[in-house]
């Protein structure tokens, strides 16, 4: 009991990891309908970003930093790349995150070097493993796990109580209507860009000192949080936090108990993502997409 | 008040206005007839900014607006409760009305204006939690009319706000906007395909014909006129 316990527990620290990637996928992706597969790199990106600045700073002053950089890289992207294809074909801005991903990776790798480098935990719970019961728990994995949650409920207010958060939410929704409120429409996709960005590099940030901060850092992850992202329905940022914590733990759980020789998790992850979408084609809290013509 | 002289304007190659003219004084009720295609609800969006006419010029109060955003416009008093409602179905009543005044920073009268809302539209206000698309029909679009009074509009742009409602509601509907106009003081340019419910609240009728005004006249003397009642009245 007590290793089921520890384990569903590393599952939560890393599957806050692909949570919040995933919902840096949503944020983008159920306003434009756009999937950003450059997420991960950009995310990497700003990862390499802090950690330029850490050797020159505290922890947290470096963490904020990050943060806004990431913000004004996103919107930057959305207003420059993005912009320009919006009004063309489905695939155009696809293709153009795609290039995003070969083009960060390129950047960062000449910029940075090829060699892994070392990246601090969250400062928040320092020292030994916190014992609860006969239970050791990681405080790395706690300060994970907290950090995500804090961004989640910040953004949580974000959407509900604010303005322009309200806006953000009526453009994702209908983008004619929004205009006829008023709504810079414009606007509010520039601000889901830089909050997708900034989501992604605290995801990067905190999954950096477990795999090593290096630019194919996120490959692993990224895989993981569309998965969660399409396993909550792509649409529902509540839906992606659900999708990313599930996947984490199961992923966890099936590594752990695994009675074959050979390394089942992602199988099983994997499965379960099959079979809920059997389930509900919409994913777990998604909304069926209805088109008018 | 609106003068909207010779607006031409298209989506892609297909031409949805060609020369359309159309008045509407101050404080009067202004109806556009047309049958499904003929260019109405085009004008209602270039008024609105969101078609970009490609002849001809819209003015407000002498002020050109055929060149400005959407959200001036909303700005300088005209909103709109669009064709099919385009409500926000998966956002409370509540938000839908909040955005509604999105422009607005008076916080005080968005307030009276909220209440003065759910006076005209009581069931609103009961469900003011609840989300939008759970609504009935013509609860949606006493909903969209509602959002569009509350950007505080001095022209209220209508399109077809009888689409599928049963006649009692109709009724009551246009009873309200008959209200809006005489008691506010707001000036209403209405889109129908109800031309006897619009023609009875309007003073002023125009007659849209393939992107063109093929008749214009006074409501009353619209409702004689052989060929309306015809085409449009069914009698």
């Amino acid at each position: 009991m007590g290793e089921f316990i520890q384990q569903v527990a590393t599952g939560l620290a890393t599957g806050s990891i692909y949570a919040l990637l995933a919902l840096a996928v949503v944020l983008i992706y159920r306003s434009t309908e756009v999937v950003n597969f450059a997420q991960g790199e950009l995310a990497m990106l700003t990862t390499f970003i802090a950690w330029t600045f850490l050797t020159r700073m505290d922890y947290w002053l470096a963490f904020f930093l990050a943060v806004l950089v990431a913000l004004f890289i996103g919107a930057l992207l959305e207003r420059v790349l993005l912009r320009p294809v919006e009004e063309g074909p489905v695939l155009n801005p696809i293709i153009v995150t795609l290039g995003l991903f070969t083009a960060l990776n390129s950047v960062v790798l000449w910029r940075y070097g090829g060699d892994p480098k070392p990246f601090p935990k969250v400062p928040l719970f320092e020292g030994g493993p916190l014992s609860v019961g006969a239970v050791d728990i990681s405080r790395a994995n706690i300060g994970v796990f907290c950090t995500a949650v804090v961004i989640m409920v910040v953004l949580y207010l974000f959407f509900t109580y604010t303005k322009v958060g309200l806006a953000m939410r009526a453009t994702a929704q209908n983008r004619g209507a929004s205009r006829l409120m008023g709504i810079r429409v414009g606007q509010m996709l520039t601000l889901g860009w830089a909050m997708s960005a900034a989501v992604g590099a605290v995801a990067g940030m905190l999954a950096a000192p477990i795999v090593a901060l290096s630019t194919n850092m996120m490959f692993g992850l990224i895989l993981f949080a569309f998965a969660a992202a399409v396993l909550g329905g792509l649409t529902s940022p509540l839906g992606a936090i659900l999708g990313g914590l599930t996947l984490g733990v199961v992923q966890n759980l099936a590594a752990t108990y695994n009675p074959t020789e050979s390394s089942i998790d992602l199988a099983i992850a994997f499965l379960i993502i099959v079979l809920v979408l059997v389930i509900r084609p919409t994913g777990l809290l998604g909304k069926r997409v209805v088109r008018r013509v | 008040m609106l003068k909207v002289s010779e607006v031409h304007a298209s989506y892609g190659p297909v031409l949805a206005l060609r020369g359309v003219s159309v008045e509407v004084p101050a404080g009067s009720i202004v109806a556009v007839l047309g049958a499904n295609g003929a260019g109405k609800s085009s004008m209602l969006r270039a008024i609105s900014g969101l078609l970009r006419p490609s002849q001809g010029t819209i003015e407000f109060e002498g002020q050109r607006i055929d060149r400005l955003a959407p959200e001036r416009i909303v700005q300088i008093g005209i909103s709109q409760a669009p064709e099919g409602r385009q409500i926000f179905t998966e956002l409370t009543v509540m938000e839908n009305l909040r955005l509604g005044a999105y422009t607005r920073n008076d916080g005080k009268e968005i307030k009276q204006d909220l209440e003065k809302v759910f006076s005209y539209f009581p069931v609103l206000g009961e469900r003011r939690k609840q989300e939008a698309g759970t609504l009935s029909g013509g609860e949606q679009q006493m909903l969209s009319i509602g959002r569009a009074l509350m950007a505080k509009p001095r022209l209220l742009l209508l399109d077809e706000p009888s689409l599928g409602l049963a006649p009692m509601l109709v009724r009551e509907i246009f009873d309200i906007i008959k209200t809006v106009n005489e008691q506010d003081g707001i000036t209403v340019l209405l889109v129908e395909q109800d031309a006897n419910m619009a023609l009875r609240v309007a003073q002023y009728g125009y007659v849209l014909e393939t992107g063109e005004v093929a008749l214009h006249e006074t409501a009353e003397n619209l409702r004689r006129d052989e060929s309306v009642r015809r085409a449009y009245l069914g009698y």
